[in-house]
């Protein structure tokens, strides 16, 4: 354990210690539109989003989790951000990144990005939910980058990508930088599969030209 | 602030400190043969010959190291690197699956180098069952090293046992008694361990100092630092005397406190456990509650994430530590809580609180109404109770 990477922002602070939209009723009194969960108690995170629709515009939003204190901070931002100037429309609910819910937060420790901000997943299966319920499924994206690779420490096909882009180009590699993998590792197959086809997509050329 | 993590590090003991003030002008060299260094040395063989009194040995067979750690590498990198052992065509080494980082991060380097290693599972309790040991024995096993008592929840092995199956079989038998030293009375003339590692940083003491005993008996080991003939060639360089002296102060306090500290402790303990039992459901201890030390309880909150739990904690000026996986930097839960318990959620959930000798009442209240709201807060966030 080491303190070096507990140096938190004050405002992952303030988030962690007064976490904002907090469900604390019963979840059928709350009436949610619209239910998301990722994770998993063996990954050692768990988030639950519930969101309230209007007029394609997420007005109201609450969430538990089982998580640590970046987990909290960055679903408290990410609640805050959501509904703040009356709520965002779906449409922009969705484009939300992990790195804008750390822009917001003043920045993350290294370590604690790929396995803590889970908010935007759990979001997006919210609002997925709720395109479901309301006979929206053709609204969800096809191509969903976002969907989560490693269940336990909820790196997306979109991290993925981010890091290939970074100059990941081998799995051993993006193993070293996420730890995707690591905790029941049943998602290594479909990972290693992704990274090569992210390097042969963004480095064909490099290969190629014997540079790689 | 209100100081449970007396397993991770003690403060220094008022008499330590005061020792290390008085000796900062005794600069020196006790390899000198000058009055200067003659002085230091009187005193380091003065303190030697006191640690050796508290673990009934003699002072030749204690050996100062940088610390534990220090002390554990050289008797396992003796195991493969020494000639004594080398001469010796053996190379298997029999340790348990919840030993210090390092003792296992030790011994996975010697596997590299063609030594194998049995790590021996332990029960839900955390306990070695000696018939175990006995049983990995096999004509090539080299050593034993099985520690006394484990950091993070406390459970005391059965070493007497092992030690005893170790001598039967003619095998060198290391026990790292770094959490046991100064809480369990230890004689080295009953115990027949040949190698025994501690460290004055968890007994009031400074950090950078520790010992490695080696019985007279016992092979010869090779140093880890090689140089002058300091430690009797076992452990080259100027001696630590500031952390010598400490060690030795620490050693003589353990010795005058030991039962006083038990009786306080124990009783400070359990008010612990009993308030936090009496005030929070879904909890449960970590360890052996018959056979543990009397300053640590490892508390599992099920449900709630440690890392959490420490630091609304420490927001309350409360220092305790976790075994969950957010905490550890590499993002895997505690190997020892998780070889006690199958359920996951059980090792990220888990808190230790180590008391200490400057543990009060106050403090112990104070705990129970601080962990009894954290957790009720977090468990009114959570999507899984």
């Amino acid at each position: 354990m080491d303190g070096a990477n507990w140096n938190y922002s004050d405002k992952v602070k303030e988030h962690f210690f007064h976490p904002k939209n907090i469900l604390e009723i019963d979840e059928k009194d709350y009436q949610p539109d619209g239910i998301g969960f990722v994770g998993s108690p063996a990954c050692g995170d768990m988030m639950k989003i519930f969101i309230k629709v209007k007029d394609d515009r997420i007005v109201d939003l609450k969430w538990q989790t089982f998580g640590c204190a970046s987990a909290i901070g960055s679903t408290s931002m990410l609640s805050v951000i959501v509904t703040r100037d009356g709520g965002l429309m779906l449409d922009d609910a969705w484009k939300i990144t992990p790195e804008m819910i750390i822009n917001e937060l003043g920045g993350l420790p290294p370590n604690k990005i790929h396995c803590s901000v889970l908010g935007d997943k759990a979001l997006r299966e919210a609002i997925k939910d709720y395109y479901k319920k309301t006979g929206q499924e053709d609204r969800i994206p096809h191509d969903d980058k976002s969907r989560i690779i490693c269940e336990c420490l909820n790196i997306t096909e979109n991290d993925i990508r981010m890091e290939v882009l970074e100059g990941v180009k081998d799995f051993h590699t993006l193993q070293e930088r996420t730890k995707i993998g690591t905790t029941c590792g049943k998602c290594i197959d479909t990972a290693k599969t992704l990274v090569e086809f992210y390097v042969g997509k963004y480095y064909a050329d490099d290969i190629y030209k014997g540079n790689s | 602030m209100i100081y449970l993590d007396n397993s991770a590090t003690t403060p220094l003991h008022p008499k330590v400190k005061e020792t290390i003030i008085n000796a900062l002008d005794m600069f020196g060299n006790p390899s000198s043969i000058h009055k200067s260094g003659r002085q230091v040395r009187a005193l380091i063989e003065q303190n030697r010959q006191d640690i050796a009194d508290f673990f009934n040995c003699s002072p030749e067979e204690i050996i100062f190291t940088g610390g534990a750690s220090e002390a554990n590498n050289t008797v396992l990198k003796s195991a493969t690197t020494c000639c004594a052992f080398c001469n010796d065509s053996r190379d298997h080494i029999i340790t348990s699956n919840i030993e210090h980082p390092s003792v296992l991060n030790t011994l996975k380097c010697l596997e590299q180098q063609h030594v194998s290693v049995t790590h021996l599972k332990v029960d839900k309790y955390g306990l070695i069952n000696p018939a175990d040991v006995e049983a990995a024995i096999r004509p090539d096993t080299m050593m034993i090293s099985i520690m006394y008592v484990n950091n993070e929840i406390g459970t005391i092995q059965p070493i007497q046992e092992i030690a005893d199956i170790a001598k039967k079989h003619n095998i060198p038998m290391h026990t790292d008694a770094v959490q046991a030293v100064g809480k369990i009375p230890i004689d080295l003339q009953t115990l027949p361990v040949d190698f025994l590692s501690m460290s004055g940083h968890k007994i009031y003491a400074p950090k950078g100092i520790g010992v490695l005993f080696k019985r007279k008996t016992a092979k010869n080991i090779c140093p880890l630092i090689t140089g002058g003939h300091q430690e009797k060639s076992m452990r080259a360089g100027t001696e630590n005397t500031l952390g010598i002296l400490a060690l030795g102060e620490a050693i003589r306090q353990c010795k005058l406190e030991m039962d006083e500290n038990k009786a306080r402790i124990s009783a400070l303990r359990d008010r612990l456990e009993t308030g936090i039992m009496n005030n929070l459901d879904h909890v449960s201890i970590n360890g052996d509650p018959a056979h543990r030390t009397y300053n640590i309880t490892n508390i599992s909150f099920v449900n709630i994430e440690g890392e959490s739990i420490l630091l609304r904690l420490d927001m309350h000026d409360i220092a305790v530590s976790t075994g969950s996986a957010c905490s550890t930097g590499s993002l895997e839960p505690s190997y020892v809580i998780t070889a006690l318990s199958a359920d996951p959620v059980i090792a990220h959930s888990s808190i230790r609180f180590s008391l200490g000798r400057e543990t009060t009442e106050a403090d112990i209240d104070k705990t129970i109404e601080a962990v009894t709201e954290t957790i009720t807060f977090l468990r009114k966030m959570s999507p899984i109770i």
